[in-house]
């Protein structure tokens, strides 16, 4: 779909840099843990420091973690309402008035890796957005989002693109 | 998880063993978590199967990576470094499912700077059904000497 037939709200998203920001907190090694955990995964780069000192000059965190490092807290001190990452995202939900999403596709270019106490910043710009379309899920849009990843030192550590398609249930409406 | 494996010992065709998983509750529950993926279908039942739709929760996208990661790199041994990766979700993967990843060698080369790299197409299936399929580009050492984890700003291309 051309940019010219979406809601002028949508139109002027596409290809802007959107919600720069810099994470709340120090990437730290439990969710390392936490992942490899959760992945049952053994590499030694990520449980022997001998190892990641020599494989990897240091620690570093799992690459495919690279969008934790800016997901907000679940709840924080003066924060309202649901605290949500990519922001975009549901933007557009709310813009296109779909109420329900999920990613199809997912894309990491990964740099520079990712280190305990590095600080991540990110900005996201919306690339596209789809005529309607039905699935067996819903009718609803899909839309491509890009987040480019950096570190304190403005090193470009990677970029990362999501499809999401944001929908209406049959017989929701 | 392999030793250090060469670049030199790969070969377009070759098949990467088979990985399978069963998939509980705690294994998507633990994974949204460990990715800070705070969103219900992650961890609601009744959210995802009364808003969303679908039959249960179901691994987050983050999640999914991280599976890929280590499936990958179980192969390639610790010095083996993701350059990129993309996969599509074409269904997804609930609690009582079995994952079986898959993966074939689709390309082995060097670029022009002498970073060894592997093409990998892999499949996550569930019985027959094939969940998720994925294209990786993994950098592999090409040499007892090399390793791509030092490659830096100026001689790491990974796209």
């Amino acid at each position: 779909m051309s940019a010219d037939t979406l809601p002028a709200a949508v139109s002027k998203m596409i290809g802007t840099p959107m919600y720069e920001q810099t994470a709340d907190f120090d990437v730290e090694r439990s969710y390392t843990y936490n992942t490899c955990a959760a992945t049952q995964n053994g590499n030694p780069v990520y449980w022997d420091d001998d190892v990641a000192e020599e494989i990897t000059g240091g620690p570093i965190a799992p690459p495919t973690t690279l969008s934790l490092w800016m997901r907000p807290h679940y709840w924080q001190p003066g924060a309202a309402g649901e605290q949500v990452a990519l922001k975009v995202h549901f933007d557009l939900k709310e813009l296109f008035e779909l109420p329900e999403a999920v990613m199809t596709d997912n894309t990491l270019i990964l740099y520079e890796p990712v280190r305990p106490g590095d600080r991540i910043s990110h900005h996201q710009v919306l690339r596209s957005v789809s005529e309607p379309k039905t699935t067996k899920l819903g009718t609803g849009r899909f839309w491509v989002i890009d987040i480019e990843y950096h570190n304190q030192r403005e090193e470009l550590v990677g970029i990362e693109s999501y499809t999401g398609f944001g929908y209406q249930r049959e017989g929701a409406a | 998880m392999s030793g250090t494996r060469l670049l030199g010992d790969v070969s377009v065709g070759d098949t990467l063993p088979e990985l399978g998983v069963d998939v509980t509750p705690t294994t998507v529950v633990l994974g949204a978590l460990a990715s800070r993926d705070w969103r219900p279908m992650h961890h609601d039942y009744k959210f995802a199967t009364e808003r969303n739709g679908v039959q249960d929760i179901f691994l987050n996208t983050p999640n999914q990576a991280a599976w890929f990661e280590r499936y990958i790199t179980d192969w390639t041994g610790p010095k083996g470094r993701l350059g990129r990766m993309t996969f599509r979700m074409r269904t997804s993967v609930f609690p009582g499912d079995h994952m079986v990843f898959r993966a074939i060698v689709t390309a082995v080369g060097t670029d022009d700077i002498g970073c060894g790299w592997v093409g990998l197409d892999v499949t996550l299936a569930i019985g027959e059904r094939v969940a998720s399929t994925c294209t990786t580009r993994v950098a592999l050492p090409v040499g007892e000497n090399d390793n791509p984890w030092r490659r830096g700003v100026d001689d790491w291309r990974p796209n």
